[in-house]
């Protein structure tokens, strides 16, 4: 009987207490920068698309809401010839991000997405492409990788020696 | 006020005659609770207000529900429906009926015999009710009370639980 | 003939005035309970959200009204328009301030406790009307819980009129110009004010709706504007309880004379109205035995003892 009495005073306190809404649309609420929401695809330092096109956010992404289709340029530079994201079924778990060997697809903190129409969720990759380089800076895959497809040459890249010359390789 | 007794009495005769007729009888006791209504209406009209609000108070409010509660739970169906229409046949009502309607005579007769001052308008409160009842019918108020208590008593009696000491699982098999 | 008018005006001012705070109430109700939770409530429609009110009234008339089949028609219909004709009927013996009053009848607290009494069988009709299990068992729950509070509610005003020697509304104002009815019957206050609770089944004695539970028991087939009855209907009885409460322990419209007895009046009112919403803010719901049993074990006793010792005080110094 007491301590209901007490309940309902402190409850009664709670009037003068600061208010923990935050007012929505006026107010944004703070998201870090590493919130999972919408998803990205970034370009690197040169202005080109970072995605391989290696499938492996398709294979990772439990709701199997990625669905994309590899092509190569006339350097034989990989890239995606269509890239398509259903809203409506991913979950913003943020596996691709993990599985992405290039950085290339990103989760960034903007979940603003509604729709009237549910086809209007499914985004292409004029939707998903964006003009930065997103969370990840000064990375660039061709320039660390191996394999010359007309953003470097041969033995160019950051911490990569020279091609041996087979002919000068005498003991 | 002739008129308003005379529309409330023909309310009462009416929805009696519904109680009688409805074969659900939650239905049936919706309109007894209207004739109980009706009735207290009268009660009011004729200088009575404190046995008038009695009346709702303890037989339409707390009576009634009581007998609506049981019915609900019987949970009485479309059956009980059809049989209680092929017991509403004319041959099984008629019987009643007559005996019923030369008791409705003799009450019309006898009424008629009394000189007309039955109107009288002395208001009969709270006060005089009380007064009445703990000196005339102090015996019969004594006596209420005792069936009361023994009413309690028994329905103690009746929903008395014996304390289990164990849970449920925990106790020993009775020994059949 | 102006007094009739005078009476007329009184009539359709108490039923307008009492629909409206019912009404009100829903802005009030969630806009407190807000308060209390820490946070802002509804406040976009029109100034502080004032306007929520029209648009809850504007959505619940346009919902559909859906009667399922398996439900028995005529009672399902009928039972949501108890609780508003027996409460606005109540409100008949509330003096608002000297005067306003629409039936100053003698026996008004017995009225009162005759409406409260057929109003429990909103929630038995509706329970039983919608042909389905759980509805059933909050009619079945709600009629129990409504026929054990009206006894202790009846008891413990019984030391009021006792102190006041009267049934009518009026003469007990009158009786407290000395000292509120709260002082001496202290017990009987807190004893209606339960009672008042688990009359209207609110929270936290609102078992026979039990969200959690029971589906909103009682009326979980209900939609549209019969929906809308029962919530008005609740809201117009916290409104009622508040009022009784004013008037039998409380003194009414009593009070300084710096501002008029109906403003008072509605002071005091609204006071109990947030009380109400505070304790449905702050308590839990209780079990429905637990309810019982504390009714008739614990508030039946102290009314009987409070009954008995008020009696013998008076009959002492007489």
């Amino acid at each position: 009987m007491l301590s209901s009495i007490r309940t309902v005073w402190l409850v009664f306190l709670h009037m003068f207490k600061k208010r923990v809404t935050i007012e929505y649309p006026e107010k944004k609420a703070y998201l870090a920068p590493r919130w999972r929401g919408r998803i990205v695809l970034t370009r690197d330092p040169d202005h080109n698309e970072r995605c391989v096109a290696c499938y492996l956010c398709a294979a990772v992404c439990p709701t199997d809401c990625i669905s994309l289709q590899a092509t190569e340029d006339e350097n034989g530079r990989r890239k995606p010839e269509y890239f398509r994201i259903n809203f409506s079924r991913c979950i913003f778990c943020g596996l691709c991000e993990d599985a992405c060997p290039t950085y290339s697809i990103q989760l960034v903190p903007d979940f603003e997405m509604g729709e009237y129409k549910r086809q209007d969720l499914v985004y292409e990759k004029e939707d998903l492409l964006i003009d930065g380089q997103g969370k990840y800076h000064g990375y660039n895959f061709y320039r660390v990788a191996g394999v010359a497809v007309g953003v470097k040459g041969k033995g160019e890249g950051e911490n990569e020696s020279a091609p041996v010359d087979r002919k000068k390789l005498v003991p | 006020m002739q008129i308003i007794f005379y529309i409330a009495a023909l309310v009462a005769i009416v929805s009696t005659a519904m109680v009688i007729t409805r074969k659900n009888a939650v239905h049936a006791l919706l309109y007894l609770i209207v004739s109980l209504l009706a009735v207290s209406v009268i009660f009011f009209i004729m200088g009575a207000p404190f046995v008038a609000a009695l009346e709702v108070i303890v037989y339409a409010g707390a009576i009634m529900i009581l007998i609506i509660f049981a019915i609900m739970m019987l949970n009485l169906g479309q059956a009980s429906e059809k049989r209680e229409k092929e017991w509403l046949k004319p041959r099984t009502w008629i019987g009643p009926g007559i005996l019923a309607a030369i008791l409705l005579a003799e009450l019309i007769y006898t009424l008629n015999s009394f000189s007309p001052s039955a109107h009288e308008q002395a208001i009969i409160d709270a006060k005089d009710v009380g007064m009445s009842l703990f000196s005339t019918y102090a015996l019969g108020v004594e006596l209420a009370a005792m069936m009361l208590m023994a009413g309690i008593v028994g329905a103690y009696h009746i929903g008395h639980e014996k304390q289990k000491e164990y849970h449920r699982y925990l106790q020993k098999e009775e020994k059949l | 003939m102006s007094e009739t008018w005078i009476h007329i005006l009184i009539i359709v001012c108490v039923l307008l005035g009492m629909v409206t705070i019912a009404a009100g109430l829903i802005y009030v109700e969630r806009r407190m309970l807000a308060v209390w939770q820490e946070r802002y409530g509804p406040n976009r429609v029109g100034p502080f959200g004032i306007f929520q009110v029209m648009a809850d009234m504007v959505k619940i008339f346009f919902k559909e009204d859906w009667i399922p089949g398996f439900v028995d028609r005529k009672v399902f219909i009928v039972a949501p328009t108890i609780i508003m004709i027996t409460t606005l009927l109540s409100f008949a013996i509330v003096p608002f301030a000297p005067g306003i009053v629409v039936a100053n009848l003698n026996v008004g607290i017995l009225f009162f406790l005759a409406m409260s009494s057929l109003g429990a069988y909103t929630i038995v009709l509706a329970g039983w009307a919608s042909n389905n299990k759980y509805s059933l068992i909050g009619g079945l729950r709600g009629a129990a819980q409504m026929i054990s509070y009206e006894v202790f509610m009846g008891l413990s005003l019984m030391g009021v009129v006792i102190l006041a020697g009267s049934f009518n509304m009026t003469d007990i104002v009158m009786a407290q110009k000395g000292m509120w009815n709260v002082v001496p019957q202290f017990i009987g206050f807190v004893i209606f004010f339960i009672a008042g609770l688990a009359e209207t089944h609110r929270l936290p004695f609102d078992i026979p709706e039990a969200e959690s539970e029971l589906i909103a028991g009682f009326h979980s087939e209900y939609s549209g504007m019969k929906f809308g009855m029962f919530f008005v209907g609740e809201y117009l009885g916290i409104t009622l309880v508040s009022a009784m409460t004013t008037v039998l322990f409380f003194g009414g419209w009593l009070g300084p004379s710096f501002l008029p007895p109906i403003v008072w009046f509605l002071i005091k009112m609204f006071a109990f109205i947030l009380v109400f919403v505070l304790l449905r803010a702050s308590l839990p719901r209780p079990r429905y035995d637990q309810l019982m049993s504390w009714g008739w074990k614990i508030l039946l006793p102290l009314a009987l003892l409070n009954l008995l010792v008020t009696g013998a005080i008076v009959l002492y110094n007489q």
